[in-house]
């Protein structure tokens, strides 16, 4: 569990264009510079939003890094709930999925 | 030259980004509370502007992150966020480092209040400029209450950040201005997103109103996590004003639950000077 360092990379790649194209180029290098479980890792390589939702990572980042994967809100939405169908409910956080 | 005018309203990034898919009355009543503000806050003359944010990461960060900031720069650059998202583009916002400091250093006479030479702002800052100073020409000084990284500053802590902003208002010669932004109940960039607790952000501000201390500082985190999502961590900006206006009471001008904002969409005062 190194939620921490999963937050740390989508807040880096939310800001910094450089390290974005250096993730878009080669993924593993950058990804080798965290501490990752291969499930973290998997996650923010495939990209699943949904599954990242469920790992805990806090909203606020998760929301940018779904828009630079190219999903709108609606489908960032759908893409949390389908993680919670998937993977079960959120594992750690303050952004878990509660009743309407 | 004692605080001149002391506010609070949302910040949401659907208020701007998404405004045509909501209900238009409520909110061009919204809108329309807004620009009261705009027009009150102008009718207090003042030479700069506190915002009390709470920001989502756009400067701080769980590897060093401060409970309470304040920005000291001629400048600040945002909104970080995407402008097709927000729908506000990107630009300089003028501030006053020479007010800032001394500001800042009366402040840690009662909060050790952490310093930022640089500050970008986010939507939690940029939505409420572009109603309150559409031109974006009133020097702001942000403040931030950390709202996003637990563990979080206690609620009394956040009151009496309030304070201490206060008392460095007053001990100025300029006039100084302040707004607090933030949620009331709301479970932003979740799937119930939308998602809003209206009888508790009324009785929020039943107690904001009255300025009632001891009831404003009654909420336990798990409460308000529990019935105002991790959004309502947010009411520190509130309760912050609530301390700046010690003795005074307040209004509400505007409460709208608007689900496409994903906020109850609130615009406040305080009646200074009582």
């Amino acid at each position: 569990m190194s939620l921490y360092y999963v937050q740390k990379l989508l807040y880096q790649l939310n800001r910094d264009g450089e390290l974005r194209r250096r993730f878009q180029g080669d993924r593993e290098a950058v990804l080798a510079g965290y501490e990752l479980t291969a499930e973290e890792r998997g996650a923010i390589a495939a990209p699943d939003i949904g599954l990242l939702y469920v790992l805990g990572v806090n909203g606020q980042l998760l929301m940018h890094y779904a828009a630079l994967c190219g999903l709108e809100w609606n489908a960032y939405l759908e893409a949390m709930r389908e993680g919670i169908r998937r993977h079960g409910p959120v594992r750690a956080g303050v952004y878990a999925m509660v009743p309407d | 030259m004692p605080l001149v005018f002391a506010g609070a309203c949302s910040h949401a990034p659907g208020i701007t980004g998404r405004a045509e898919r909501a209900d238009p009355a409520a909110r061009d009543r919204f809108y329309a509370a807004m620009d009261r503000l705009r027009q009150a806050l102008e009718a207090a003359r003042p030479d700069a502007l506190v915002v009390v944010a709470a920001e989502h990461f756009a400067n701080f960060f769980m590897n060093n992150m401060p409970a309470f900031a304040l920005g000291m720069a001629d400048h600040y650059e945002g909104p970080i966020e995407d402008e097709r998202f927000l729908r506000i583009a990107r630009r300089r916002v003028p501030g006053n480092r020479d007010l800032s400091e001394r500001l800042i250093r009366r402040v840690m006479d009662d909060v050790d209040v952490a310093y930022a030479e640089e500050w970008l702002l986010d939507h939690g800052i940029a939505v409420p400029l572009s109603f309150l100073t559409p031109r974006f020409d009133l020097p702001v000084i942000p403040a931030n209450i950390n709202c996003q990284g637990p563990p979080l500053a206690p609620l009394h802590r956040a009151y009496v950040f309030g304070r201490a902003l206060r008392a460095a208002a007053d001990a100025v010669p300029e006039r100084v201005a302040l707004i607090g932004t933030g949620g009331l109940s709301h479970w932003p960039a979740t799937p119930n997103s939308g998602k809003i607790n209206e009888a508790w952000d009324r009785e929020f501000l039943r107690r904001w109103t009255a300025n009632d201390k001891a009831a404003l500082l009654a909420y336990s985190d798990e409460e308000t996590y529990r019935e105002g999502g991790q959004g309502g961590f947010e009411i520190r900006t509130f309760i912050a004003v609530a301390g700046a206006a010690e003795g005074s009471t307040g209004e509400v001008w505007c409460y709208e639950p608007i689900p496409i904002f994903a906020v109850g969409c609130t615009v406040a005062v305080m009646h200074l000077g009582q």
